[in-house]
């Protein structure tokens, strides 16, 4: 943090740095972003089989995404704590008009047409966080017991009606995303425990819910041969090719498994075992640190914000940022069942570029509207 | 601000957050960790494992669908099989332009240019390593232009593969159902495992009911690829395992003969064994060429199949539901006699109208001017509909709707297969719940009269009525309906026999009750004045059977039945129930002719066709 600390003032105080702060851009944050895309873009050309048209079309959603960050990045945290209510509202709203007449698109309603496609869900990333600190903001800390609940209460509203559409994957990040907001407002160690617990003791009974299906892959995960041509095929074939990418990789365009669609999915949720394969151990532990890099320097915004409002949204939207990194890369790598959860900021297509930026602007914006206090 | 509740601390809540900012940081380095040690487990220690996978990767694993299960009549003659056909298929990795590909093809006419869109959509839900169907059943001379073209298709190939075919084209469509590609909504209830390299489905009927046994288990083989994804030699796998041939209960002779008889109209005629309840004829006119389907209907086929104001795709001897009319009157008689509120040898007047005490709506006979004096044999062997109005007020609706019900009315008779109709008994809870207005919620007596005769409420669909006419065939006994008696492993040999399930029989307390009612039913068919004497007429075997007439609309007190002056499709329904030789019974039927007129002029002459066909007697 020091090390942070020390950068970032010699970033602030040059030339390039007065005009980030003008744009109320965090440079630090900024450069991570651009490492990553453009690592990601690399891997996604060789991923996608050199295809032009997918480049073009990713290019585009992150130009949108940028200016989608840009933009909220002028917003002052202020309005930003004032709006989060009005948002978390609509939000709600919108996710019951998805129930009850929304399209379904790829077997599941996500999606309200109101002129252009949009997903009420992606909204909620964002927005849970923000009310649940825009809530904790007046309050003394830790919360007491029944801010506690009406917290969970709050969460557990559009994470019910998104795990009825059934999306049960983006219910559950939303009830992390949540979760990090009631964890970083300092609840007491004996809550977390007990938690925990509870999570650990409705495991048999959580089991015994689950669909065939859904039982199916937690069983490919344990023996992914008992399925080979199903849910197996996937985790036998990124981890062939994560594997045989040894230290160094087989190099940029030449992995056998990508290239030749031995690897499923490969430029959307498997475009992780694509770098591992074609750049090795160190190719992807590089990776990582770029994504830890990003998440340090949340993590530092978040230490460093002024109000509680700020502090907790900027430690929940990197934490969640990092849950993303971390539920697709132990994915790939056969550490947990396959769920659909792509590698934010690489992987091709999806409306999550544009709220994954949108959640960095509200990260700089954070950083960028310091009143400058004596120290 | 913070002075509005409790004081907020602001330099201890920071230090508070601080600290939860680094368990966060901890937590992030040991997930970290975590993923990491797991790529130096797979990239460092299980490296050359791996390696050699990847190596022999370049192997790769192709599905082998299994061959669908064959389909024969009770008599072993084939119903559905699968034969070898050229179809034209696509692998997308191979294809340069996709788009541009289709288009050509289109161009050459060598498929449809009205299916690009379905069959861009179906290339991009597939692998890029997978070959694509894109039209089944090529005709000898598109083989050929395709071949002189072939240079200019890459990626495009023709395939000999298996297609269903349906040696009888229409007949027996609707009992058989048809194979179609597999569509999203079916995606959904299957396993894609055992479906991977299956391009068609089982969707109505048959086909759809017995897919589980139809399909078969998919086996998989490994395959060396080169380096640009070409096959080279198949190392190993497993072989599929071929679907469980259907041995159905339905004779085709007798199937092509109602088919025959039902030419040209809306209508079903099923038949069944009454002592076992197998289905010898299952057949629903208009009917359709399940060929077709297997081969792939072009979006504007399908349209027109599905406007056709005929509705040929509709299946009516299971799903349609109609007025049964005075088919039910054996079985009210039943009733009656059993509650012992009837006497058969009284003679009532039947003036050509039934008033009801104290009423003055008049509930007019088919026969105008009334039948005379009837008794219990006269009316059902005449149809007297006077006799059965008073009947049905006698019984009243609490035991009709009972006795129907006793006969597998109003409830489905669990027949195996998918889509049936439970038709419709009503009572006086079912009117309660049915209607919201407490005013129409009352049963009226009127119902009640009306109901002896078929008419109001109740409804039927021709399995029911079959099924119905079957129980009285043998005084009681009832059968679950069966379609298929076995499933045989085309490997061993092998063949599980199924039966019907026995279902709560009809119970008399005098047996000499079956016995009159059948023989007014005789006289249906071979009275003197019976409604369907001159089908009866001239059979070599005995025949016991109703008509029945059932309206469609109801007319005013004043106004004539004229069906000239009607559209066609509020005539009446014309319906028939019988079984035949009256002893020994081998096959009880039921035939309902959509706005097809008089039971007896249309329904009865049908359904003699088809026990001329069965009994081997010959038309005089």
């Amino acid at each position: 943090m020091i090390l942070a600390y020390g950068l970032e003032a010699s970033v602030r105080h040059g030339p390039a740095g007065r005009i980030l702060q003008r744009l109320h851009l965090d440079g630090m944050l900024l450069a991570g972003i651009l490492a990553t895309l453009l690592v990601g873009a690399v891997v996604l050309y060789s991923a996608a089989g050199q295809d032009q048209s997918v480049m073009y079309g990713q290019g585009l959603r992150v130009l949108v995404a940028m200016g989608v960050m840009v933009a909220i990045a002028q917003v002052s945290p202020t309005v930003v704590r004032r709006i989060a209510p009005w948002v978390y509202g609509i939000g709600i709203i919108m996710l019951t008009m998805v129930l009850i007449a929304g399209e379904v698109g790829k077997g599941a309603q996500r999606w309200l047409d109101i002129g252009v496609r949009f997903q009420p869900s992606e909204l909620m990333k964002l927005a849970v966080p923000a009310v649940l600190a825009c809530l904790l903001h007046e309050r003394p800390l830790p919360p007491s017991p029944w801010l506690i609940l009406a917290m969970l209460a709050m969460i557990m509203a559009p994470v019910a009606m998104i795990g009825l559409q059934p999306d049960l994957g983006t219910a559950i990040l939303i009830g992390l995303t949540g979760a990090t907001v009631i964890f970083l407002a300092g609840i007491s160690a004996r809550y977390i425990f007990s938690a925990l617990a509870i999570v650990m003791a409705s495991m048999p009974v959580l089991w015994y819910s689950m669909l065939d299906y859904q039982k199916q892959r937690v069983l490919t995960l344990v023996n992914p041969y008992s399925d080979p041509l199903g849910a197996g095929y996937h985790i036998i074939q990124s981890k062939i090719a994560i594997g045989s990418g040894g230290i160094f990789g087989k190099g940029w365009l030449n992995g056998s498994q990508g290239q030749l669609e031995f690897l499923p999915e490969r430029s959307t949720d498997f475009i992780f075992a694509v770098a591992g394969e074609e750049f090795g151990l160190l190719g992807a532990m590089a990776i990582l640190l770029l994504y830890l890099a990003v998440v340090a320097r949340g993590f530092y915004i978040a230490a460093a914000a002024q109000d509680t409002f700020s502090r907790l949204l900027a430690g929940s939207i990197s934490l969640t940022f990092f849950f993303y990194v971390f539920v697709n890369s132990a994915m790939v790598t056969g550490l947990v069942p396959v769920v659909g959860i792509p590698l934010p900021l690489v992987s091709a297509g999806g409306t999550s570029m544009v709220t994954l930026l949108a959640g960095f602007g509200i990260l700089m914006s954070i950083q960028t509207h310091r009143k400058l206090l004596p120290r | 601000m913070s002075q509005l509740t409790e004081i907020k601390d602001h330099w201890s809540e920071q230090r508070l957050f601080v600290r939860r900012i680094f368990v966060c940081g901890f937590l992030v380095l040991g997930l970290t960790g975590l993923v990491v040690t797991r790529l130096v487990q797979l990239q460092l220690v299980n490296f050359e494992y791996y390696s050699a996978q990847s190596q022999g990767n370049r192997i790769r694993v192709q599905p082998l669908p299994p061959t669908r299960g064959l389909i024969f009549d009770r008599n072993g003659k084939i119903l559905a099989e699968n034969l070898p056909t050229y179809q034209l298929e696509l692998t997308p990795e191979q294809v340069p332009n996709v788009d541009d590909t289709l288009r050509r093809l289109a161009e050459a006419r060598l498929i449809d240019a009205e299916n690009l869109p379905r069959l861009s959509d179906l290339i991009l839900s597939h692998r890029r390593f997978d070959s694509i169907p894109l039209r089944q059943r090529l005709s000898d001379e598109e083989v050929a232009r395709f071949a002189v073209q072939r240079p200019y298709f890459p990626g495009v190939e023709i395939r000999a593969r298996l297609t269903r075919n349906y040696p009888y084209g229409p007949v027996a469509a609707h009992a058989l159902g048809y194979v179609g590609g597999i569509s999203t909504a079916d995606k959904q209830i299957l396993d894609p495992a055992a479906y991977a390299g299956t391009s068609h489905i089982g969707k109505v009927s048959i086909e759809r009911a017995y897919e589980a046994q139809l399909h078969g288990e998919v086996g998989y083989e490994n395959v060396l690829v080169n380096a640009h994804g070409r096959n080279i030699q198949v190392l190993d796998g497993e072989s599929s395992a071929p679907g469980r041939d259907l041995l159905l209960t339905l004779d085709i002779e007798v199937q092509i003969a109602a088919e025959r008889a039902l030419a040209g109209r809306r209508g079903a005629v099923v038949g069944i064994v009454p002592q076992t309840g197998e289905i010898l004829v299952f057949a629903s006119a208009p009917s359709f060429d399940p060929n077709t389907f297997s081969v792939g209907l072009t979006p504007s086929e399908f349209q027109v199949m599905q406007e056709d104001s005929n509705q040929p795709l509709f299946n009516r001897a299971l799903s349609g539901q109609y007025p049964p009319g005075s088919t039910i009157k054996p079985i009210l008689a039943l009733a009656a006699l059993e509650q012992d509120i009837l006497d058969p040898d009284t003679r009532i007047i039947c003036r050509g109208f039934y008033t009801l005490p104290g009423g003055s709506h008049r509930y007019r006979d088919w026969k105008a001017g009334g039948h005379g004096f009837v008794d219990l044999h006269d009316a059902i062997a005449e149809s007297c509909d006077t006799y059965f109005y008073r009947l049905a007020n006698n019984l009243g609706i609490d035991a009709i709707s009972g006795s129907l019900r006793d006969f597998g009315l109003g409830s489905p008779t669990g027949i195996d297969m998918a889509g049936e109709n439970r038709g419709l008994v009503p009572s006086r809870a079912w009117k309660r719940e049915k209607f919201a207005n407490s005013g129409d919620q009352m049963w009226f007596p009127g119902e009640t009269v009306i109901t002896g005769i078929g008419q109001g409420f109740l409804l039927a669909t021709p399995l029911q009525l079959a099924h119905a006419v079957a129980t009285i065939a043998t005084r009681g006994e009832r059968y679950q309906p069966l379609m298929v008696r076995g499933l045989r492993n085309p490997v061993t040999g092998e063949t599980e026999f199924r039966h019907s399930r026995l279902l709560a029989p009809v119970e008399v307390t005098d047996a000499t009750n079956w016995q009159l009612i059948i023989d007014s039913m005789t006289s249906v068919m071979q009275g003197p004045s019976g409604t369907a004497q001159a089908s009866g007429k001239g059979a070599a075997y005995s025949i016991a059977g109703k008509t029945g007439t059932s309206q469609v609309f109801t007319l005013s007190q004043d106004q004539e039945y004229d069906d000239e002056e009607i559209d066609e499709t509020k005539h009446d329904h014309a319906l028939f129930i019988g079984f035949a030789p009256v002893e020994d019974t081998t096959i009880a039927l039921a035939v309902v002719v959509e706005n097809g007129g008089s039971g007896s002029a249309v329904a009865a002459p049908i359904a003699r066709q088809v026990l001329d066909t069965f009994l081997g007697n010959r038309p005089l």
